[in-house]
C-alpha cells in the first residue's frame, strides 16, 4: 500500500505560540509520514498537539502560530516555504479537511450547493455552466437522497450526520490527494458516527487517497486505519502498524492508554496502569489507588503506586446486593407542549388549526433500583435518558407516573420544593461536564462544603473544614488544592470535587449523568474506579446515565436501554450486553469501533 | 440582454431560491403569517407610546391647564383651556379623548406660532428626516469598511484608528463635535457655510414636493440651489455622521472578528477559497446580520443627537421646534413632538426587523 | 482550535505568573490581577490616573479653584486663555477655570445618582426576571419594551420637561431611560447561568430559589454589571449635559458643563472659542475616562470578552 515516497513527510517539526503567558511549544520535533493511497491515525489525548500539527500542514495555523523548526513536504512541495498562494491552491484541491462540529463547518446563511460550487469554481474544476451539475454529483457521491432538493437547503434544514455528509462533499468535491479528518465524528451518535467513518473510508478507499484521521478514540484508529502514531504533550511517543500497536504496544504511554480504553472482556480494574514504585502507604489499596495522578496535578505530594490487576482482583466488591428495591419508578411519562401561539394565530387567519400533539420525551417508562446496585441507563441522543435522570434527581416535575424512593413517594412533591426538603440529601448527583458544575466563584472547599452547610447541619468552623478534608482525601483530592478556584484545577480535579460533594451528605442513590464524557481517557479509568471503591465504601446504589456501552459494561450490574422515550430492552449487563434480544441493541454493539482481530 | 429576460431569470432564481421542500404556497403564507406575527407586536409598543405620554402630560406638577394655556393667560383663559382640554373630566376620559384626537391627527395648538401642532410638525419633519438619514449613510459609508479593514487587519494602523474612532466618538458630546465643527471650518477657515439653517438667506427654497432640498432642488432642475443646500448641509451631516461611527464601526469590527474566528471561516480558507470570496462572501454576509439588528440602537441615538445638532445649527426641523416651545413653555408641541419621535422609531424598528427577516434565511425560513 | 493553549493550568499557572500565586483567598488575587492588567495595557492606567483627578475636583473643588466660580467681573469679560486665567473669562467676566473644576462635582454627582438608581432597580428587576422567568419576566420585559419604544434622549426630555426642571428629575430621567439596557444585561446573564450545571448542583444542596440567586446567581453577575456601570457613568454625564444645553433641568448660574457650552456656543462661532471649548472638553475628558474604565475592567473581569 505504501509507496517509497511518501506523499507526506512531515520532518522534525516544531510549531511555537505566542500567549499571553509566553511562548508555548505545541508540537515538538514531529515526524509523521503518509503514504500513497494509506489512512493514518493519529492519536492523542487533549493536548496532544494532534490536531496542531495537522493545520501546519495546511497552514491554516492561527496567527499566534508558527512553524519555529522542521520541515513539511507534499508531493515535492515545502508547504512551510510556499507562498500563501500555492499553499491556497494546495488547500481543497490537493490537501482537504474535514471537522468536528459539522453542523458550525458550514456558512449558515449559505445554501449547502453554492458552498461546494464555491470551491469547484475557486480550483477551475468546474465553468458556470456545469458547475451546479457537479455540486449535485458531488453530492451524490456522498450518498445524499435527492441531491438536486438537498442542493438549496441550508445547513440549518439539515441533521448533524447530513451536515458531515456536506462537509465531506465538500471536502472531497476537487478530489484531493490526502484527507485530513480531524475528530469527525466526535459528538455523534456510535451509529451515525459508524455510517459517517464506512462513508469516508469507502470514498477515499476507492479512489487511493491517503487521509490522516485525528481521534482521542483508540479504538476508532483501531478499526479504520492502517498505520497509527500516538502523541503526547506535543511529541510523537510510538508509530507502528496498527495491529502492532494494539497486540503489543511499546511505549509506556501507549500501554497505559491502551489499558485505560474500556473495551470487551476486561474489568474495571484492567483500565489502570500496572507500573508500581513503591508499597502503598498507609489507607489500603484503596489510598494508593485513588492518589494515581491525572493531567499533571504538580501539587500532589503522594507518590502514586499504581495496584496491578492481580492486585485488586480479589478484593473486587461482592455482586450487587438483593432485598427491598431502593427507587421504583413506574409508568413515568414526560410531555412537553408544543407552541400554543401557532395554533391561535393560525385561526386568527382563518386556517384550521392543526393538533399539536405534546412532545413526549418519556413515554411510560419503569425500572427499579436495588440497594447497592448500580443500574446503566442507556440510549442514544434524544432518547429520554437525561430526562428521566432529571426526573429522578427531581430537579424537573412528571407528568404522570410515580417515583417512590424509600417507600416514600417523592414524585408527588414538586420540584421546587424539594431543594429544601428531607428526603434531598438523601439522593444526589455527580453532573456531565465538572467545568459547567463548579460555581466560578467557589473554592473547591466552598463547593464540596455546600451541601454540608444547607443540609449536613455543619454550618461552619473547623467541624466544616475537616470534614471537607476527609471528604477531599477519599476522593484522592490533595488537601492543598482544597482553596483554589475551578479554573486552576485541571479536568479531572474537578470530577473529583464533583463528586466529593455529592457523596457529602451520605447519600444512598448517585446518579451520574455522563460523569467521565468529558474526560481524557486515562483519567476516566481512575475516575471509573474510584466510583466502584466509593460504592461500596458507602453502600451507595447508582444510576449511571450514558451513551458508552463499554463504560456502562465496566461499572453497571444491570443495564436499562432507552430509545425514543421507551424502554426497549433491560437485564444484567452481561446478557444485554453479549447476547441482546432486541435489533437496536445488537445494531448499537456492532456500531462500536474495535481493532480488526480482537473482536 | 433585455430586460425581461433578466427578470425572468430573476423570478427563476427567487421562484428556484424558495425551499423546495415545501410548496411555494405554504411559504408564502409562512411570510405572510411572520409579517403578521411583527405587526401585531407593534401594536403594544405603540400603545405604551400613547399612554406613557399621556401620563407625561397629566404629570405636570402645578395645574395642567396653566401649562397648556401659557405663561401670559389671565385666570380665565386658563380655565377655558381646562374646559377645552377636558381636565375638569375624569381620567380615563380623558384618556379616550386623548386618543380620539389622536386618531383625528389632532395634537393641540402651538402659542407661539398660533398653528395646529400636527402642521406645524408635517412642515418641519423634512429638514430632520434629510439631516438624519444623510448622516446616517454617510456614517456608514465610512464605518462599515473602516471595521471591515480593522477586523480583517488586525493589530494594523487601521485597527487602532478604528478602535480609536470607536472609543472617542462615543465621548463626544456632539453639540460639542458641531461647535468644534462650526468654529474650525467655518470660522477659521471659511471653508464651510455659515451655520445658520437650511439655506443662506440669498436663496428660496425649491418648490416642495418631498420636503428635501436636496431632492426638491434636483427635480426642479435648480443645480445651483441644490450646491447652496448641499454646503449647508455638510456640517451638521458630518457632525451626525460622526456621531454615529462609533458605535457602528465598534459592532462591525467586533461581528467581523468573531465571524472570523468562527469555524465554517476556517472550513471556507480550508477550502482555499481566496481572500476575498472569504471575507466579503463568508464573513460579510454573516457579520452584518447583528450590525443590522444594532441600527435600531442607533436610530435612537440618532434621533436624540438630532435635536443638539438642530439647535447647534439652527436647523428648523422638528428637534429645535421642540426645544423653542420647551424655553417658550409652550407645552403641546413637546407633546407633539414626543409622540411624533416615538411613533416614527417604533416603525423603523418594524422595519429593520423586517430586512432582517428577509436578509436572515434562518428565520426567513420558519423550520 | 489552539490546543497548546489548553495547557494545564496548574502547571503553567504559578510559574509564569508569580503575581497570582492565588492559592489563598480570594481577594488578593483580584487585586493583584488587576495590577497585572493595568501593568499589560497602559491605556487604562491613564484611565484610572484620569479617573482619581476627576474624583479630586469633585470634592476639592471649591478648594482648588483659583476664583470663586459665581464672581462676575464684567471688566474682564472675554478674556482669552492667560497666565491670570488659564482657560479665560466668559461673558460675564467669570474665571472658566474655577466654574470647570466646580462643574466637575454637580455632574459627578448626578451621574454616580443615576448610575446607582439605575443599577438598584435595573440589576435586580433584571436578575429577578431571568432567572425565575414567568410573569416577572414578562412584566419586566413589558417595562422594557415600553421604554425602548421612545429614542432615549427625547423620553428624557420629556420626563424632565413634565416633572420640572430640576436636577433631581435629571437624575431620575437618567435612571429611568438607562433602565432597559441595565435591565437587559442582568436578565442575559442571569438567564444564561439559571440552568447551569453548578446551580443544578445547588438545588441538590438544599438550596431554596432565593438563596441561590443571592449566593449563586448574583456573585457571578456582579462583574459584568460592575463594567457596565462604568460605561453608563459615560453616558449618564453626556445626557446630563445634553439637556442642559437645551436648557433643561440646570439653570444659570449654576456651573455645569452642558450648560457652559450652551452658554458659550454663540460666542464659538463668531471667534471666541474658549468659553465653550474648555466645558466641552472637560465633558469629553470625563466621558472617554469612564469608558476606558468599563473596557479596562472589562478586561480584569472577564478577558475572553475584550474586544
Amino acid at each position: 500500500m505504501t509507496s517509497d515516497v511518501p506523499l507526506l513527510a512531515v520532518r522534525d517539526l516544531t510549531i511555537e505560540f505566542a500567549t499571553r503567558r509566553g511562548t508555548v511549544r505545541a508540537v515538538q520535533h514531529v515526524d509523521v509520514t503518509v503514504g500513497k493511497g494509506e489512512t493514518l491515525g493519529i492519536v492523542g489525548e487533549s493536548g496532544s498537539g494532534k490536531s496542531v500539527t495537522s493545520y501546519a500542514v495546511m497552514r491554516i495555523l492561527d496567527r499566534a502560530g508558527q512553524i519555529a523548526g522542521g520541515s513539511i513536504r507534499f508531493g515535492g512541495i515545502d508547504v512551510g516555504a510556499a507562498s500563501e498562494r500555492e499553499v491556497r491552491d494546495l488547500r481543497g484541491r490537493e490537501i482537504s479537511m474535514i471537522f468536528q462540529n459539522p453542523r458550525a463547518a458550514l456558512n449558515p446563511i449559505r445554501k449547502v450547493g453554492k458552498q461546494i460550487e464555491d470551491v469547484l469554481l475557486q480550483h477551475v474544476q468546474a465553468t458556470r455552466s456545469d458547475v451546479k451539475d457537479k455540486a449535485v454529483e458531488a453530492l451524490r457521491r456522498v450518498h445524499i437522497a435527492n441531491p438536486e432538493e438537498r442542493y438549496h437547503a441550508y445547513p440549518f434544514e439539515l441533521s448533524g450526520g447530513m451536515c458531515q455528509r456536506v462537509v465531506i462533499a465538500l471536502a472531497l468535491a476537487c478530489r484531493p490527494q490526502l484527507l485530513i479528518a480531524d475528530e469527525p465524528t466526535t459528538g455523534l451518535d456510535v451509529t451515525t458516527q459508524k455510517a459517517v467513518m464506512d462513508l469516508v473510508v469507502d470514498l477515499t478507499r476507492a479512489r487511493g487517497m491517503s487521509t490522516i484521521l485525528i481521534t482521542h478514540d483508540l479504538g476508532l484508529a483501531a478499526a479504520y486505519c492502517d498505520r497509527v502514531v500516538v502523541m503526547e504533550k506535543g511529541r510523537v511517543v510510538e508509530t507502528a502498524p496498527s495491529r502492532q500497536i494494539f497486540a503489543a504496544p511499546a511505549h509506556p504511554y501507549t500501554r497505559k492508554l491502551m489499558k485505560a480504553t474500556p473495551r470487551l472482556g476486561i474489568g474495571l480494574r484492567d483500565l489502570l496502569p500496572d507500573e508500581h514504585s513503591s508499597p502503598p502507604p498507609t489507607g489500603g489499596r484503596s489510598a494508593a489507588l485513588r492518589t494515581s495522578g491525572d493531567n499533571g496535578s504538580a501539587a500532589a505530594a503522594e507518590i502514586p503506586r499504581y495496584p496491578t490487576a492481580d492486585d485488586l482482583r480479589s478484593s473486587d466488591p461482592p455482586p450487587a446486593g438483593e432485598g427491598k428495591p431502593l427507587l421504583i419508578v413506574e409508568n413515568l411519562v414526560k410531555e412537553y407542549p408544543r407552541n400554543a401561539l401557532k395554533g391561535s394565530l393560525a385561526k386568527f387567519f382563518g386556517r384550521k388549526a392543526e393538533e399539536e400533539k405534546p412532545f413526549r420525551a418519556v413515554g411510560g417508562i419503569s425500572f427499579t433500583i436495588a440497594r447497592g446496585e448500580s443500574v446503566g441507563l442507556v440510549g442514544e441522543s434524544g432518547c429520554g435518558k437525561s430526562t428521566t435522570s432529571m426526573m429522578v434527581m427531581r430537579l424537573i416535575d412528571k407528568t404522570t407516573g410515580k417515583i417512590a424512593f424509600d417507600g416514600a413517594d417523592i414524585g408527588a412533591i414538586a420540584a421546587k420544593q424539594f431543594a429544601t426538603h428531607p428526603m434531598r440529601k438523601r439522593i444526589q448527583m455527580v453532573f456531565q461536564d465538572p467545568t459547567d458544575s463548579l460555581n466560578p466563584r467557589f473554592t473547591a472547599s466552598r463547593a464540596i462544603a455546600d451541601p454540608l452547610m444547607r443540609l449536613g447541619g455543619i454550618k461552619h468552623g473547623a467541624a466544616l473544614r475537616a470534614r471537607c478534608e476527609e471528604l477531599a482525601t477519599q476522593v484522592g483530592l490533595p488537601v492543598a488544592l482544597l482553596d483554589r478556584f475551578p479554573h486552576q484545577l485541571s479536568g479531572g480535579q474537578k470530577a473529583r470535587v464533583g463528586i466529593a460533594r455529592a457523596i457529602a451528605l451520605r447519600p444512598e442513590l448517585i446518579v451520574l449523568d455522563e460523569p467521565t464524557a468529558a474526560l481524557d481517557v486515562s483519567v476516566q479509568a481512575v475516575v471509573l474506579n474510584l466510583l466502584q471503591d466509593l460504592k461500596a465504601e458507602l453502600g451507595m446504589s447508582y444510576l449511571f446515565v450514558s451513551h458508552d456501552l463499554n463504560v456502562v459494561r465496566l461499572l453497571c450490574d444491570r443495564v436499562i436501554v432507552m430509545q425514543a422515550g421507551e424502554i426497549v430492552e433491560h437485564g444484567s449487563s452481561d446478557d444485554v450486553l453479549s447476547a441482546p434480544k432486541t435489533d437496536y441493541v445488537r445494531e448499537l454493539l456492532a456500531a462500536i469501533p474495535h481493532p480488526a482481530g480482537t473482536a | 440582454m433585455g430586460i425581461a429576460p433578466k427578470v425572468r431569470r430573476l423570478w427563476q432564481g427567487c421562484a428556484g431560491a424558495m425551499p423546495t421542500l415545501r410548496t411555494r404556497h405554504v411559504v408564502v403564507t409562512a411570510m405572510l403569517r411572520k409579517i403578521g406575527k411583527r405587526l401585531a407586536t407593534v401594536i403594544p409598543s405603540l400603545v405604551g407610546v400613547i399612554v406613557v405620554t399621556f401620563l407625561l402630560t397629566r404629570v405636570l406638577p402645578g395645574d395642567t391647564a396653566a401649562y397648556f394655556a401659557g405663561p401670559a393667560a389671565s385666570a380665565q383663559a386658563i380655565e377655558d383651556v381646562r374646559k377645552q382640554l377636558g381636565l375638569d373630566r375624569p381620567l380615563s376620559e380623558q384618556f379616550i379623548r386623548y386618543v380620539s384626537d389622536l386618531a383625528h391627527g389632532d395634537l393641540g395648538k402651538s402659542l407661539t406660532t398660533g398653528q395646529s401642532v400636527t402642521a406645524d410638525i408635517a412642515a418641519r419633519l423634512p429638514a430632520s428626516a434629510e439631516l438624519t438619514l444623510l448622516g446616517l449613510v454617510a456614517a456608514m459609508l465610512i464605518a462599515v469598511p473602516l471595521g471591515i479593514v480593522a477586523a480583517v487587519r488586525q493589530g494594523s494602523p487601521v485597527d487602532h484608528a478604528c478602535r480609536i474612532v470607536a472609543t472617542a466618538g462615543v465621548s463626544l458630546p456632539v453639540f460639542f463635535t458641531g461647535l468644534l465643527l462650526s468654529y474650525v471650518f467655518y470660522y477659521r477657515l471659511g471653508w464651510a457655510a455659515e451655520p445658520l439653517g437650511r439655506l443662506s438667506f440669498l436663496y428660496a427654497p425649491p418648490p416642495t414636493i418631498t420636503g428635501f432640498y436636496l431632492i426638491d432642488s434636483l427635480i426642479a432642475r435648480d443645480f445651483e440651489l441644490f450646491r447652496a443646500a448641499a454646503s449647508q448641509l455638510v456640517l451638521p451631516v458630518a457632525t451626525l455622521a460622526i456621531f454615529s461611527l462609533a458605535p457602528i464601526a465598534r459592532m462591525t469590527r467586533a461581528s467581523m472578528l468573531a465571524v472570523l474566528a468562527s469555524d465554517f471561516v476556517r472550513t471556507a480558507r480550508a477550502g482555499g477559497l481566496s481572500p476575498g470570496t472569504v471575507v466579503m462572501t463568508y464573513a460579510f454576509r454573516n457579520a452584518m446580520l447583528p450590525v443590522v439588528t444594532t441600527l435600531g440602537m442607533v436610530f435612537s441615538f440618532l434621533l436624540g443627537a438630532n435635536v443638539l445638532v438642530e439647535k447647534v445649527f439652527a436647523w428648523p426641523g422638528i428637534g429645535s421646534y421642540a426645544v423653542e416651545a420647551l424655553i417658550a413653555s409652550d407645552f403641546a408641541p413637546v407633546q407633539g413632538f414626543v409622540l411624533t419621535m416615538a411613533a416614527i422609531y417604533v416603525l423603523l424598528n418594524l422595519a429593520i426587523d423586517l430586512i432582517y427577516g428577509v436578509i436572515d434565511p434562518r428565520v426567513r425560513i420558519e423550520a | 482550535m489552539t490546543e497548546a493553549v489548553r495547557i494545564d493550568p496548574v502547571e503553567v499557572a504559578p510559574a509564569a505568573m508569580p503575581g497570582a500565586r492565588a492559592a489563598a483567598a480570594s481577594q488578593p488575587s483580584v487585586l493583584r490581577h488587576a495590577v497585572y492588567v493595568i501593568g499589560q495595557n497602559p491605556v487604562t492606567g491613564l484611565a484610572f490616573g484620569l479617573f482619581l483627578l476627576i474624583v479630586l475636583c469633585a470634592i476639592f473643588g471649591p478648594l482648588i479653584a483659583p476664583y470663586d466660580p459665581l464672581a462676575s467681573d464684567t471688566d474682564a469679560a472675554y478674556q482669552a486663555p492667560s497666565a491670570a486665567h488659564w482657560f479665560g473669562t466668559d461673558q460675564l467676566g467669570r474665571d472658566i477655570l474655577s466654574r470647570v473644576i466646580a462643574a466637575t462635582r454637580l455632574d459627578l454627582t448626578i451621574a454616580v445618582f443615576s448610575v446607582a438608581l439605575v443599577f438598584l432597580l435595573g440589576g435586580v428587576s433584571g436578575v429577578m426576571a431571568g432567572f425565575f422567568g414567568g410573569w416577572t419576566d414578562r412584566i419586566v420585559g413589558r417595562l422594557i419594551d415600553t421604554i425602548m419604544a421612545f429614542p432615549l434622549f427625547v423620553l428624557a426630555m420629556g420626563i424632565v420637561a413634565a416633572l420640572g426642571n430640576t436636577v433631581t428629575n435629571i437624575v431620575l430621567a437618567t435612571a429611568i431611560v438607562n433602565f432597559p439596557l441595565y435591565a437587559r444585561v442582568a436578565r442575559a446573564e442571569a438567564n444564561v447561568r439559571r440552568d447551569a450545571g453548578f446551580v443544578q448542583a445547588a438545588r441538590l444542596c438544599g438550596n431554596g430559589e432565593l438563596r441561590i440567586v443571592l449566593t449563586q446567581i448574583l456573585p457571578n453577575v456582579m462583574p459584568i454589571m460592575v463594567v457596565q456601570m462604568s460605561l453608563t457613568m459615560g453616558y449618564a454625564i453626556l445626557n446630563a449635559a445634553g439637556l442642559s444645553f437645551i436648557g433643561l433641568g440646570v439653570r444659570p448660574p449654576t456651573p455645569e458643563w452642558g450648560i457652559m457650552v450652551a452658554e458659550g456656543a454663540a460666542d464659538m462661532v463668531s471667534g471666541k472659542w474658549w468659553i465653550a471649548f474648555f466645558p466641552g472638553g472637560a465633558l469629553m475628558l470625563a466621558v472617554f475616562c469612564f469608558n476606558l474604565l468599563g473596557d479596562g475592567l472589562r478586561d480584569i473581569v472577564d478577558p475572553q470578552r475584550r474586544t
